[in-house]
């Protein structure tokens, strides 16, 4: 089996996943973990190595990075069982300490200096560094902060990934701020590399990653749909927060098996 | 203060390749300049970029380094706050904010330049510890706990410039989390932190006149806090008197007197801290901090008033 119907298998399990996690608590943010699902499995089974570290800036999708590090064995099924549970220890937002977590999220805009910090501990080693945002996240002032002190210390080992869907919780990012786009010219004009993909195109994002120059630390704008594949939650600004109910969980199933 | 703080760093540098410092455009002092030319990458002016300063010092502790962040103390815990609060604090990380100028010290520079309301904010993040050295000499001591001991965060309140050390020849040694007996007495007590120790030592000179003895202690370690230190001066002394370069709220101030009830001690506590107010007046520090009725005349003449 190639790598991208292996690709394609592990993110249907990855929706299927969240999607049976979302009969049993709410508030899950599926919009905006679905609009990320093939990156962050990209990072995770196709370019991480035991040493590289990632980092979900867009903290909100954390559901997405437990069900994957379930899958990898580093977080139990018990424990994700236990997600946002009285007795357990995953919530909505990832946290230092938690299997496989390297920095607590969930407020925007600092995933991106903390990966500087560790990029400059690990300077002239062979180490990579991924970590992720969303579009929205963007609209913080600190991510440019850190983006221009990035590029300024030529920390080349980082790989940022925007998860560009458009939708911010209750808007379109593109009424927010018109003038944020396109972004690729935001960070190229910071000193960065950049790349644009489909961001639910397994290949597409392994390649333009594997294609930079290494020259410059690295961009990647990831072209998504907030929802996807679900027909009636892409683009549909409720789903940022809301649980399917039981009828929506199984129409939402049926509609990603048939993919 | 800064120069012995770089100076001292500096020498721990050496030594540990752990230790990183980050400050963001700050003119150099000391030996910043050698450390910066003998190891770039372990000293880094990120520009006026606070909130990254404070995540990539997160970063590199969470890669096992041990960081300092430098800059004059209002733009190193409030503009960067909830990088403190998150990526510091909440992880947990042997980071130290190192809050140069603090006080009232900036006193020509208005109110944007102040913090007065610096330790009551930093107390009350959980995880967060606070050192205030009196003098140079504390500071050195602060910095090798920073350096060698400390596992968890700490928010370093440092003066500027032209302290004067005067624990040089203090027989009781510095230790994180203990008040420190700094000068014997046996009348009133003084209580205080940070380079307004100087008013102190005056007052007791001038005390010392009426017959009056003087003890004063360092509360260097404002967090975590030595009540049982407190505890025994309580015991000790029927007049404590506080003076602090702080907001009355949250302070060395709030800490006293919140104790004290709980204990219900029955002497009596004057503070000298400053009014909930901002600062909105020029001049030399004196000058700010007699506005808000920190002045030796009227401490001077309060105390008599009080014991005779």
């Amino acid at each position: 089996m190639n790598k991208s119907l292996k690709a394609k298998i592990r993110c249907k399990k990855y929706r299927k996943k969240i999607l049976e996690m979302s009969q049993s608590v709410s508030a899950l943010h599926i919009g905006g973990s679905f609009s990320s699902v093939e990156i962050v499995d990209c990072i995770y089974n196709r370019f991480k190595k035991n040493k590289d570290i990632f980092v979900l800036s867009k903290g909100h999708a954390g559901i997405l990075q437990y069900v994957i590090l379930n899958d990898l064995g580093v977080i139990k099924s018990k424990d994700l069982k236990n997600y946002q549970k009285k007795n357990g220890f995953l919530g909505v937002h990832p946290d230092y300490g938690s299997p496989g977590i390297m920095a607590s999220t969930g407020s925007l805009g600092h995933g991106l200096a903390m990966v500087a910090g560790m990029a400059l501990a690990s300077k002239n080693k062979k180490k990579y560094f991924y970590v992720l945002l969303s579009d929205g996240e963007l609209q913080e002032g600190s991510v440019w902060e850190s983006a221009l002190t990035i590029s300024s210390l030529k920390l080349n080992n980082i790989i940022a990934i925007v998860d560009n869907n458009n939708l911010q919780t209750s808007s379109w990012t593109t009424d927010t701020h018109p003038t944020l786009y396109p972004i690729d010219k935001k960070f190229k004009s910071f000193g960065w590399e950049t790349a644009k993909c489909n961001g639910h195109s397994s290949d597409d994002i392994y390649n333009k990653v594997k294609n930079r120059s290494l020259k410059k630390p690295f961009a990647l704008i990831a072209k998504t749909i907030k929802g996807y594949p679900v027909s009636f939650m892409k683009n549909v600004p409720k789903w940022h927060y809301r649980a399917p109910n039981k009828i929506e969980y199984l129409k939402a199933i049926k509609e990603i098996n048939n993919l | 203060m800064r120069n012995v703080f770089a100076d001292e760093l500096y020498k721990h540098a050496i030594k540990n390749k752990k230790i990183y410092i980050l400050v963001s455009d700050i003119s150099p002092a000391g030996n910043m300049v050698s450390f910066q030319k003998k190891y770039p990458y372990r000293f880094l002016n990120v520009g006026v970029s606070e909130q990254t300063m404070i995540g990539m010092c997160a970063g590199l502790s969470i890669e096992g380094m041990k960081p300092f962040a430098y800059t004059i103390s209002t733009f190193a815990l409030y503009r960067p706050f909830e990088m403190v609060r998150n990526d510091i604090c909440y992880q947990n990380l042997p980071v130290t904010i190192v809050g140069m100028g603090a006080g009232t010290i900036y006193s020509t520079l208005g109110g944007t330049h102040l913090t007065q309301e610096d330790i009551s904010i930093a107390r009350s993040i959980p995880n967060m510890s606070i050192i205030a050295p009196c003098d140079p000499t504390e500071l050195k001591d602060a910095i090798n706990y920073c350096c060698t001991k400390s596992k968890s965060p700490v928010y370093l309140r440092i003066g500027k410039s032209g302290e004067k050390s005067f624990t040089k020849n203090c027989k009781n040694k510095w230790k994180f989390g203990k008040i420190r007996k700094i000068s014997s007495g046996n009348d009133i007590c003084f209580l205080t932190f940070g380079p307004i120790v100087k008013k102190a030592f005056d007052l007791k000179d001038n005390l010392k006149a009426q017959n009056i003895s003087t003890e004063i202690y360092s509360c260097h370690t404002l967090k975590p806090f030595d009540y049982n230190g407190l505890r025994k001066i309580f015991k000790k002394f029927k007049l404590i008197v506080i003076i602090e370069d702080h907001s009355k709220i949250g302070g060395l101030n709030s800490i006293v007197k919140t104790h004290a009830y709980e204990n219900r001690y029955n002497g009596k506590i004057i503070s000298y801290s400053l009014k909930d107010e901002f600062i909105h007046c020029y001049g030399s520090q004196d000058d700010l901090l007699e506005k808000h009725n920190i002045s030796n005349k009227k401490i001077y003449q309060n105390i008599i008033g009080k014991i005779k």
